[in-house]
């Protein structure tokens, strides 16, 4: 008995078809693995809480990870619960404080090297860039490990981190790693030949200070605009605008001032957003908001 | 229908057209009221910050007349001045949040808070650069602490 002509030509298409999806899908599955450092990286480097304390200030890690609105030592506990709308869904920030089951207290410093600079989950997943790993990406593997026994100091919380609402297609996470490869890397954003202080500046503004990641308008799949860096953009809850930090005519005294004082030359205050930034900023050393004023002053005005 | 109930209907619709456009004007004359006063915050601030970054010399009878004020402006009764009503979601002229009018208690506080770091600069005003340099932060924080909840971005 032969087979029906119609059956076989219908074989001879599928197999090609079902081999085309196989290689799609492989290719997929290797252009979004997660990226991790080497597993050796970390050796011999041990954290330091007392700088990791100055990290953990630069970086506003309690700005979205302390419970929504806590104030005082209350912000210390980062038991997360804030919420961030965006065109992709509402993300909650994660409980990160050192309980073992709800928080990071069973992480590694490794693993948190790979969560902050790489978006890399523990166990592979994907962050979703909320979480600024693309400005985080620059920051140093000590400075990370530093922070690691900084927040093992902290009071643990037994809050669960309550889950992101986000909508297909976004709620793929493996996907993320296809916006990873375009859009996540660690080259400097100002290309200009600033002086050493602006330098040093610009390390902490484009890093852990992760600026950028408000200042900067971000494009249709929610990637920083390298090309219009810190020149402002739309507020993301869709009324008012985030003022752009590059062409600002405050001095660079003035500006130095604001980061410590919330005072801007006007003598209004930074409100919203900016005055948790600037709680967290006025924890640092003078010269760090001196560096990162050079840095401002140093950009270039659109 | 006599006189008087014609007269009386007549004032009844003159209150109906005239009592919203008087809480109209209650409310612009009360956000006029309290930015006036945020702008005393500022004049006043304005003299000590000048100070603080070094761009006018230390002045010690200067920096206590403003810190006086300031410590006298913390201390009024402010709160005819915000009415309800006067939110950034019934008119277009204030940044100030409705949540404010849902945190009387809250905001309360960080009134008092207000006042204890005028205090604080009103002591500290009078004694030299250094010190008038580092009551700046506080009070800075408690202005911040306000507007970080309560008021909307620009």
């Amino acid at each position: 008995m032969t087979p029906r002509p119609e059956r076989s030509k219908w074989r001879r298409l599928l197999i090609p078809f079902g081999g085309l999806c196989l290689a799609g899908f492989a290719a997929f599955w290797g252009l979004t693995m997660p990226q991790r450092l080497d597993a050796d990286a970390l050796a011999g480097m041990d954290g330091d809480p007392a700088r990791g304390e100055r990290v953990f200030h630069l970086g506003g890690c309690a700005a979205c990870h302390a419970a929504p609105s806590a104030e005082g030592d209350a912000r210390l506990v980062l038991a997360g619960g804030m919420a961030f709308p965006s065109p992709f869904g509402t993300f909650r920030a994660p409980n990160i404080s050192p309980d073992p089951d709800h928080g990071i207290g069973g992480w590694s410093a490794y693993d948190l090297v790979n969560a902050m600079r790489y978006g890399t989950a523990p166990d592979g997943r994907h962050y979703y860039p909320a979480f600024p790993y693309t400005s985080y990406i620059r920051a140093s593997t000590a400075d990370i490990v530093d922070l690691k026994a900084f927040l093992d100091t902290l009071p643990p919380s037994a809050t669960p981190s309550a889950p992101h609402e986000v909508g297909f297609p976004f709620n793929i996470r493996r996907g993320l790693g296809l916006w990873k490869l375009l859009f996540l890397n660690e080259d400097p954003a100002f290309t200009g030949d600033p002086s050493d202080q602006a330098r040093r500046g610009q390390a902490l503004a484009e890093g852990l200070g992760h600026c950028g990641e408000c200042h900067t308008p971000r494009g249709a799949l929610g990637q920083t605009l390298e090309d219009a860096w810190l020149q402002g953009a739309p507020h993301p809850s869709g009324k008012g605008k985030i003022p752009a930090l590059a062409g600002l005519d405050w001095s660079a005294a003035d500006i130095a001032a604001y980061l410590k004082t919330g005072f801007t030359p006007e003598f209004d205050t930074a409100g919203a957003e900016m005055a948790e930034v600037i709680q967290n900023l006025a924890q640092l050393p003078d010269e760090d908001r001196a560096a990162i004023a050079a840095y401002i002053k140093a950009l270039p005005a659109p | 229908m006599t006189i008087m109930t014609r007269f009386a209907g007549l004032a009844l619709a003159g209150l109906m057209i005239a009592g919203p456009v008087a809480a109209q004007d209650a409310v612009a004359d009360a956000i006029k009221a309290r930015q006036s006063q945020m702008r005393l915050y500022a004049f006043n601030l304005g003299q000590l910050g000048a100070m603080a970054k070094g761009a006018i010399e230390y002045n010690a009878d200067q920096a206590s007349a403003a810190a006086g004020n300031l410590a006298l402006l913390s201390t009024l009764n402010a709160g005819a001045m915000w009415v309800p009503g006067s939110d950034s979601m019934s008119v277009s002229n204030t940044r100030a949040l409705p949540e404010l009018w849902d945190n009387m208690a809250d905001v309360g506080a960080k009134a008092q808070a207000l006042a204890a770091a005028t205090a604080a600069m009103n002591d500290a005003a009078g004694n030299g650069l250094e010190a008038l340099q580092a009551a700046m932060g506080p009070l800075g924080g408690a202005c911040g602490a306000c507007h970080k909840a309560y008021r909307a971005p620009e």
